[in-house]
């Protein structure tokens, strides 16, 4: 479904990679690892059509996201390092806002039950200026559970700030899709066990020089 | 994609509900600046007469500029632009949007508030409409206008400056028009001309300020 050929990054002077490529089909996990500065985020960025690689093409159903656009972003759920929280909304009305942007139907109640399944009961009315850290990550996160209908999802760190229990909720989300016959990409420092029938891995290198 | 529009609007007006204080400051910044030219001036009826309609323009102006470094800058700072950028819905639409919903807060108490304000001037009644009819069609393009420079500067360091340098040029136009639009109806030609004028730029900066906008936003994230 996802297929990237020959990708090359350029920031501020430094190659992070070049001849980055994979391929990436229904049902099958990918892992983007590496230290920091490595890169990660900015393939991710790629992936998703936000950065446009100083080389090489990102292919969707075997057509270039840049043509598609819309298209393509309609089948593509992206949760960034910024959780795109707002403070002076309450939690609810953030992962309705977020639904709605992504053109996926979230009413009432399955809204609630996404925030319950991620241990947010209760919470919903509350503004997300007083939320943690953490609950914060798991409301940007509640999105994952109803965006069943999105064939990709893309998670960049998605186990940041989240405790045991929510971590095991969200690698159980990412195993769902999966055997659903979704794809996802992601990126991470923890040791994530999510069950897929294919997973790969993709390692960026250290950084290296101009 | 409708409901998105729709959810973006609300979203906009919810967020400017909880937090008063930054519409209002716009509110009562055109409503003091307006207010120190009598004072600055003298009590000159006549005088002051011949100014108001140009007075009330450049303070709109100001104030308007006033309110545009924000309005991405928000979003860009907490991820929501990012999550924008990837919508189903076409960024375009997403920023005509938001444009809408940043002058249903920074823009219209101005039109309303302009009357009021122009009583200090002595500005006949008979001339009241044709003041906010002007206002009516002329700050819709300053906020567009204006989103342009905000995209442009988004993320930059003293930015706020900078837009305003972009972005005031721009609306010189606007300013004469608008402002003229009184002075035709003082001088007793009618105002139909400039009110013409204002509505074709009105239509023509909708049109296509929103996807310059758009352009401006993907570049400015990369």
């Amino acid at each position: 479904m996802l297929e990237a050929v020959d990708l090359q990054c350029v920031r501020g002077g430094r190659t992070l990679f070049s001849g980055l490529g994979f391929r990436l089909g229904a049902g099958e996990l990918l892992r983007i690892g590496g230290a920091n500065g490595s890169g990660k985020t900015s393939l991710l960025r790629i992936a998703c059509g936000l950065l446009v690689p100083t080389a090489g093409v990102v292919r969707w159903r075997s057509e270039d996201i840049r043509s598609l656009r819309e298209e393509f972003w309609r089948d593509l759920l992206y949760v960034g390092h910024a959780n795109a929280i707002k403070d002076d909304l309450t939690a609810a009305e953030n992962l309705a806002t977020a639904c709605a942007l992504a053109g996926v139907k979230a009413d009432g109640g399955r809204a609630r039950a996404a925030l319950g399944l991620l241990g947010l009961g209760g919470c919903e009315a509350l503004p997300a200026r007083v939320l943690s850290q953490g609950q914060r990550r798991r409301v940007a996160l509640a999105r994952l559970a109803l965006s069943e209908a999105v064939p990709l999802w893309v998670l960049d760190e998605p186990f940041t700030a989240l405790d045991a229990a929510a971590v095991e909720c969200v690698q159980e989300l990412i195993a769902r899709h999966l055997a659903r016959g979704g794809a996802v990409v992601y990126t991470t420092h923890h040791e994530a066990r999510i069950a897929a029938a294919v997973a790969l891995r993709i390692d960026l290198g250290t950084v290296h020089g101009s | 994609m409708l409901a998105a529009l729709r959810c973006v609007i609300w979203r906009d007006l919810t967020l400017a509900m909880r937090r008063r204080s930054d519409f209002v400051t716009v509110l009562l910044f055109f409503v003091i600046v307006v207010s120190l030219f009598p004072l600055g001036v003298g009590p000159e009826p006549g005088l002051l007469r011949t100014i108001a309609p140009g007075v009330i323009w450049v303070a709109a102006l100001l104030a308007s500029m006033l309110a545009l470094s924000r309005l991405f800058a928000a979003d860009h700072a907490d991820g929501t632009l990012e999550q924008m950028l990837l919508s189903a819905t076409p960024l375009g639409m997403i920023v005509a949007a938001k444009a809408l919903a940043h002058w249903l807060v920074t823009g219209l108490p101005l039109v309303l508030m302009a009357p009021v304000l122009a009583l200090q001037f002595d500005l006949p009644q008979a001339h009241f409409g044709v003041l906010v009819l002007s206002l009516l069609l002329g700050t819709p393009v300053l906020s567009l206008i204006g989103a342009i420079g905000a995209a442009l500067t988004l993320g930059l360091r003293g930015g706020g400056a900078l837009l305003a340098l972009l972005v005031l040029p721009l609306n010189v136009p606007v300013l004469i028009i608008g402002a003229g639009a009184v002075d035709a109806v003082a001088s007793g030609l009618g105002a139909q001309a400039h009110l013409l004028l204002l509505t074709a730029f009105l239509v023509t900066a909708a049109a296509f300020a929103p996807w310059v906008v758009a352009v401006a936003l993907r570049i400015s994230v990369e």
